[in-house]
């Protein structure tokens, strides 16, 4: 495992998932690339092939449409791969776990390694998450 | 149909109203048929909204999207003052434009933005969010949160902008100004922007009538309709400003539309700071006890255009039937006429121009040969096309 822990330390490349949500998540998401905030300067990228990630950001609930493709992308996905959930709805569901077409919060479909909580979380929120989780990934292989 | 190639575009475009799939049926480089579904993010909020005290239904309906997340809210809060039969304080009224002009200022930048990544304008894509950024600390510091403002309620407004905060206010409207005609300048005087637009994607006066579309979509094909002005609400009629209305209905009118009402926003955000300052301090709300039984409509103008919600009640703490319309819902049929006969590099901005907010790096658009299944365009290359058309123009200008 020590050769998969080294991927996760530096310049992380994301694929973003919007599920049946709002679009708050995802317009903070791509502010986080726009000049205030510069994700890019962590080595950060989106990328347009969940192929060519090393992180799936999550957002939204996850209606029954919807769960069928995160599966589909999830097992298309390099393993290891982090799995970051992002928002009120991408964590429980939100103000939308009661509604008929919800198949559940993004952790009850595929395994997920961190929580940004919010609606939405502000880009800060968003970054230190994702940085968080890199520090972790980090201490994890100092243990090991 | 034997050459027809069909290119998914979708259906996951993080910036989108609504995830959905479109379907391109091209031959060779022009698009002859486009097919559309959508579902991706149906989240069942009218069947929820039943659920909810009246109240609570201003935070549902906030979240259908992040984007516009005042308009609805504004056109609930409209319906349920109908049934109530209630007028609203000044200050209140005031308060509801301010927020929706800045909002509608946040959209339209957000639109110019992705509208320059698609023609290949990085530039102006990080120009203009980096300008929507002070707008969004503006949100901050009147609302308490930079989208979803939760502003809204039956009878007023939650939060007071109090006195100290106006000369904010107007210090940050006075610092984005200049910004604006910086970006007004640089779409309206470049020689490849107008290259790339003028004449693309063009909707006609009949077209806008036949498909019912709203908003500024409408206003560039010279259809005159604003529900600001058309069935005033809040301060709209308190305030001198001007529907921008343009005829030639292509890519470039509707950018020249929404950038000139960016302009117009500014100048109505002004006057309601006027009109703040004479209005006492605190008066923003009615105190709404009940809600009669009834039915009541409210309409308000969206960056998009209409909203319209229909709320039915009986008397209790929550709507017993809520239907909504957005205007994506109804300007997404137009991509019907102004997508086919163009070419795939040109489809991008047409399909942007309406703005459904489309992404390209994020999405996942390929072209499959319809023969072989062999894979012929990724969502990149679909950018790339577009940005090498951009390339060819700025040389030969």
């Amino acid at each position: 495992m020590a050769f998969k822990d080294f991927i996760f330390r530096k310049s992380l490349w994301l694929f973003h998932f919007g599920g049946a949500s709002c679009n708050n998540c995802d317009i903070e998401i791509l502010d986080c690339l726009t000049p205030r905030y510069d994700v890019e300067r962590f080595g950060m990228l989106l990328v347009g092939s969940i192929r060519h990630a090393d992180v799936l950001l999550v957002n939204g609930s996850i209606n029954h449409k919807d769960k069928e493709r995160l599966l589909e992308l999830y097992r298309q996905a390099p393993k290891p791969i982090l799995v970051v959930a992002i928002g009120a709805c991408g964590c429980t569901g939100g103000i939308f776990a009661g509604g008929y077409p919800f198949a559940g919060p993004v952790d009850q479909i595929i395994p997920v390694d961190a929580y940004i909580p919010g609606c939405p979380p502000k880009p800060e929120a968003i970054l230190s998450g994702i940085v968080q989780l890199i520090e972790k990934k980090k201490t994890e292989k100092a243990h090991a | 149909m034997s050459n027809t190639k069909i290119i998914p575009v979708g259906p996951y475009h993080p910036l989108q109203e609504e995830p959905e799939l479109f379907k391109l049926y091209c031959e060779g480089e022009i698009v002859k048929d486009i097919k559309w579904e959508t579902g991706y993010n149906h989240r069942g909020i009218e069947k929820l909204a039943e659920s909810k005290t009246f109240d609570q239904v201003f935070f549902l309906v906030e979240r259908i999207c992040g984007i516009c997340s005042t308009s609805h809210p504004f056109a609930f809060a409209n319906a349920m003052e109908e049934i109530a039969g209630v007028d609203i304080p000044n200050r209140a009224k005031y308060i509801r434009s301010i927020i929706g002009e800045l909002e509608r200022i946040h959209s339209h930048l957000l639109w110019v933005g992705l509208a320059g990544h698609f023609l290949g304008y990085n530039t102006v894509f990080m120009w203009a969010w980096k300008y929507r950024e002070p707008i969004l600390d503006l949100f901050e510091m009147i609302t308490g949160n930079r989208n979803s403002y939760a502003m809204f309620k039956v009878g007023g407004v939650r939060r007071d902008i109090p006195m100290a905060l106006i000369p904010e206010v107007r210090k940050a409207m006075d610092g984005f100004k200049p910004k604006l005609d910086l970006l007004i300048g640089a779409v309206m005087d470049d020689p490849v922007i107008h290259a790339r637009t003028k004449g693309v994607g063009v909707l006609t006066h009949q077209d806008i009538i036949q498909f019912a579309a709203v908003g500024p979509t409408a206003r560039a094909s010279g259809v005159d309709i604003d529900v600001r002005r058309d069935d005033p609400y809040a301060a709209y009629d308190m305030v001198d400003w001007k529907v921008i209305v343009t005829g030639e209905g292509d890519v470039f009118a509707k950018a020249y539309v929404r950038l000139l009402e960016m302009v117009e926003s500014v100048s109505i955000i002004e006057q309601c700071l006027d009109g703040l300052e004479k209005e006492p301090e605190g008066d923003t709300e009615v105190k709404v006890k009940n809600i009669p039984e009834g039915m009541g409509t409210g309409r308000a103008e969206a960056p998009r255009g209409e909203v319209f919600h229909f709320v039915v009640t009986d008397g209790g703490y929550g709507p017993v039937r809520h239907k909504i319309r957005a205007p994506s819902y109804v300007n997404i049929a137009t991509f019907k006429k102004s997508c086919i006969g163009q070419t795939i590099s040109d489809a991008t901005i047409s399909l942007a121009a309406v703005d459904p907010c489309y992404c390209c790096t994020e999405r996942m658009a390929v072209a499959v040969d319809q023969r072989t299944g062999n894979m012929l365009y990724s969502g990149e290359d679909l950018l790339k096309l577009s940005h090498m058309k951009t390339e060819e123009i700025r040389k030969k200008q």
